[in-house]
């Protein structure tokens, strides 16, 4: 059995134990069927990919403040997780999500990159948009903290510019906290800001990447492309991706190669093998 | 001073007016509407007293609460009259005349000089009272029309402009305007009245219309009238027996004050949607704390918690001797399981109580909702309202407008290369970075609103580009070269798509 797991899921993930499994204990359980063992090399392999059941509460997004990059990324994952959540909830709830949508941004991050605006944003949020402009970070955080512990809203999705004192490692904790208790997901983007110590579950680093061609022009823009680097997960190998958001479906592609691999991005067609064999592709 | 003659005045533009006169000043020769100083030159010797036109209406109003005694609901007439339906009341007091001889000792009583009638519309009651006999009454059964038609056309509540009109015409009487409007039908008649209806076809007012006005007498046409309603708002307070001069016994009792105000409340199956907090100095002085929520709310945790935050400032001196907490703004809100505030530890907060702790804390400019409005202008195509308010109808937007996820709040001003001055945009610097345009989609030509703008603004065509980081922006340019509104246009960017 441990062979088993070992050459399935060692490559991927030998130090992200699955918090939900735990370390399989060979003294205690010596039998497990092939499916059971089939369903956990799965969970330990863990790489990430949209539409995952287990979302985090608490994820960081580090994003330059020269486009809007982070905010469209926050929105793609917190609407691919909302929709998960409505899939897996009870049939009987109702059918479309009206809870509210709260969106915090400090000071910096109005003057730098902006408010949201309402005919530009996903159609599905825009009658439910509950904009916060702080004027300091900590104002900020209050807010966040008050909109986690809200039990009416959907997601909170926060802005905030650099690395303010008021946001160390115990604020961000007591995000996480809220969170978790009240199960709002907390979606921060972090505005040019250096990726110190956090308790954020996921933490992200995104820039734009070129769209994909729009459908009739393909000289104009296409649907919005992020490359994204996930870059510290609790339960997740990291990784980098190219995600796009395709009718609002999160879709996602790897990055492309390696530096060592001098090929060109030619997008699903094939995928650069340099340094990893095609058995470790097959699985992502 | 009331056998001298006294007059109220009010500074006007011309000089001080005379608004009222007593009796003495009547007889030495002042009347209301006369300038001070003709009144001077008649009598030099006039007191004057300014005149409090606020003090007035409140005291009036008080009187209409107080008239409520004569029948179920009273409307005010301002300056001076009070309006009491007495519908099938009057046998409560003996008969209409018997009523009469009441209002009229009790208000002897209070010291108060009235003249009074009963008629079966408002508008030939304030006739009656103002220019008919004291204590007119006029039954149901009567011809209104031939018991008011020696009245004078002032008595039909009109303004002062439309009083001039008649006058010229030569229609004093109510009499000649009635037998105008409605009298029998021969041909100068018919030829008059079509000329009057003409002269006042343009007025909707009812006193700029005596037609209408005269109609309302006669109880043609309908004439709603704004009842009076007395409104107690709920009201909490404590006398401390020592001044407090600290913060912990102050939250002690802003805390039982919100029990009671709670209570207070609840009996009356209301909500809180603005509380006013007067807290009163030994030294005399008053400090008041308002607070506006966002839904209507009873829970004395949740009222406590948003003072607390506004009570930091609060200078208390030699101490604060009365605390009073007052709801000015109610709404009913049913009653409903109690416990919440324990609840919301545990099962996390309402919306209303969570956007409350927003606005208290970051003020109400800082939590809103983007609402739509119809213009084609991006920045004016959304404008803001509080987060709970309805959102107002609107247009549907145009599906292939595609808009960026955040807008600058002012566009910013960057330097572009292009091929040709109305061509696409090559490249651009922004912020002290160069970009380097790989697509482009454009131009979508936004006309300014000439409605609106001044003629000289200039139009917009807007850019949808990505640079080759893949970087998307909303870049325009304003006016195009040679519109006679300017130089050379000027690029600006002003939206940075997700």
């Amino acid at each position: 059995m441990t062979a088993s797991v070992c050459s399935s899921g060692a490559k991927a993930l030998p130090g992200f134990p699955d918090p939900e499994i735990g370390t399989p204990d060979i003294g205690v359980m010596p039998r497990l069927s092939a499916g059971e063992i089939a369903a956990l090399s799965k969970a330990r392999e863990g790489r990430w990919r949209p539409g995952l059941s287990d979302q985090p509460w608490h994820s960081e997004i580090f994003a330059s403040s020269s486009d809007a990059g982070g905010a469209g990324l926050a929105s793609a994952l917190a609407r691919d997780a909302l929709r998960i959540a409505g899939q897996a909830a009870d049939p009987l709830a109702e059918d479309e999500d009206r809870r509210q949508v709260l969106w915090v941004q400090d000071k910096g991050a109005v003057q730098r990159s902006g408010r949201p605006y309402r005919h530009g944003l996903p159609p599905e949020w825009r009658d439910r948009l509950i904009h916060v402009e702080a004027a300091s970070p900590e104002d900020a955080l209050f807010a966040l903290e008050e909109g986690l512990r809200c039990r009416d809203l959907a997601c909170v999705i926060g802005e905030i510019t650099g690395n303010p004192r008021a946001l160390d490692f115990t604020a961000s904790r007591r995000l996480s906290l809220a969170a978790e208790k009240h199960g709002v997901a907390l979606w921060l983007v972090r505005l040019d800001a250096e990726a110190e110590l956090s308790s954020a579950r996921m933490r992200w680093r995104v820039s734009s990447a070129p769209s994909a061609p729009a459908r009739w022009n393909a000289a104009a823009p296409g649907a919005p492309a992020w490359k994204a680097e996930l870059f510290r997960a609790r339960s997740h190998a990291p990784g980098e991706w190219i995600l796009n958001n395709d009718n609002g479906h999160l879709r996602a592609r790897r990055a492309a190669a390696p530096r060592a691999a001098n090929t060109q991005d030619i997008g699903d067609l094939v995928r650069p093998t340099v340094g990893r064999s095609l058995a470790a592709f097959a699985r992502m | 001073m009331d056998a001298l003659p006294t007059a109220l005045i009010t500074e006007t533009a011309h000089g001080p007016r005379i608004d009222a006169v007593n009796d003495a000043g009547i007889a030495a020769g002042a009347q209301a509407g006369m300038m001070l100083a003709d009144a001077r030159a008649l009598y030099p010797g006039i007191q004057t007293v300014p005149a409090d036109t606020a003090g007035d209406l409140h005291h009036l109003e008080k009187l209409a609460l107080w008239c409520q005694r004569w029948g179920p609901w009273t409307a005010l007439d301002p300056p001076d009259g009070v309006l009491v339906d007495i519908t099938a009341a009057a046998h409560l007091f003996g008969g209409e005349v018997e009523l009469l001889a009441d209002v009229g000792q009790a208000f002897a009583a209070r010291g108060l000089r009235i003249r009074c009638a009963i008629a079966p519309t408002a508008g030939a009651a304030w006739a009656l009272a103002h220019f008919g006999p004291d204590g007119a009454i006029l039954g149901p059964s009567e011809d209104s029309a031939h018991r008011l038609a020696n009245l004078p056309v002032a008595a039909l509540r009109l303004d002062q402009d439309v009083l001039t009109i008649l006058r010229r015409l030569g229609l004093k009487r109510l009499g000649d305007l009635a037998a105008i409007a409605t009298g029998p039908v021969d041909h100068a008649e018919a030829a008059a009245r079509d000329a009057l209806h003409r002269r006042f076809r343009n007025r909707k007012s009812p006193s700029a219309n005596p037609l209408v006005r005269l109609d309302q007498l006669l109880g043609k046409v309908q004439e709603p009238l704004l009842p009076m309603a007395a409104h107690h708002a709920p009201l909490v307070q404590r006398r401390l027996m020592e001044p407090i001069r600290h913060r912990s016994l102050l939250d002690q009792v802003l805390a039982d004050l919100a029990g009671d105000m709670a209570r207070e409340l609840e009996a009356r199956g209301q909500g809180a949607r603005r509380l006013e907090l007067g807290l009163w100095r030994v030294d005399g002085e008053t400090i008041v704390r308002g607070l506006e929520l966002a839904a209507a709310t009873r829970e004395a945790g949740h009222i406590t918690r948003l003072f607390a935050s506004r009570l930091d400032d609060i200078e208390a001196g030699f101490g604060i001797e009365t605390v009073r907490l007052r709801a000015s703004w109610t709404e009913p809100l049913a009653l409903s399981q109690g416990d919440v505030e324990e609840a919301s530890e545990r099962q996390g907060t309402s919306l209303s109580a969570c956007i409350d702790r927003l606005t208290v804390r970051l003020g109400p400019k800082a939590v809103r909702r983007p609402v739509p409005r119809s213009s084609h202008l991006p920045e004016r195509a959304q404008t803001w309202q509080p987060p709970l308010e309805p959102e107002p109808t609107s247009q549907a937007v145009l599906e292939f407008h595609e808009r960026p996820l955040k807008l600058l709040d002012k566009p910013e001003l960057i330097s572009v290369l292009y091929a040709s001055p109305d061509g696409l945009p090559q490249r651009f610097r922004w912020r002290g970075k160069v970009c380097e345009v790989a697509r482009v989609e454009g131009p979508e030509r936004i006309a300014p609103e000439w409605w609106r703008e001044k003629s000289t603004v200039r139009l917009r065509d807007y850019y949808r580009i990505e640079n080759t980081e893949g970087q998307r922006y909303w870049i325009y340019r304003h006016g195009i070269a040679g519109d006679g509104r300017g130089g050379m246009p000027q690029w600006y960017l002003q939206g940075l798509y997700s």
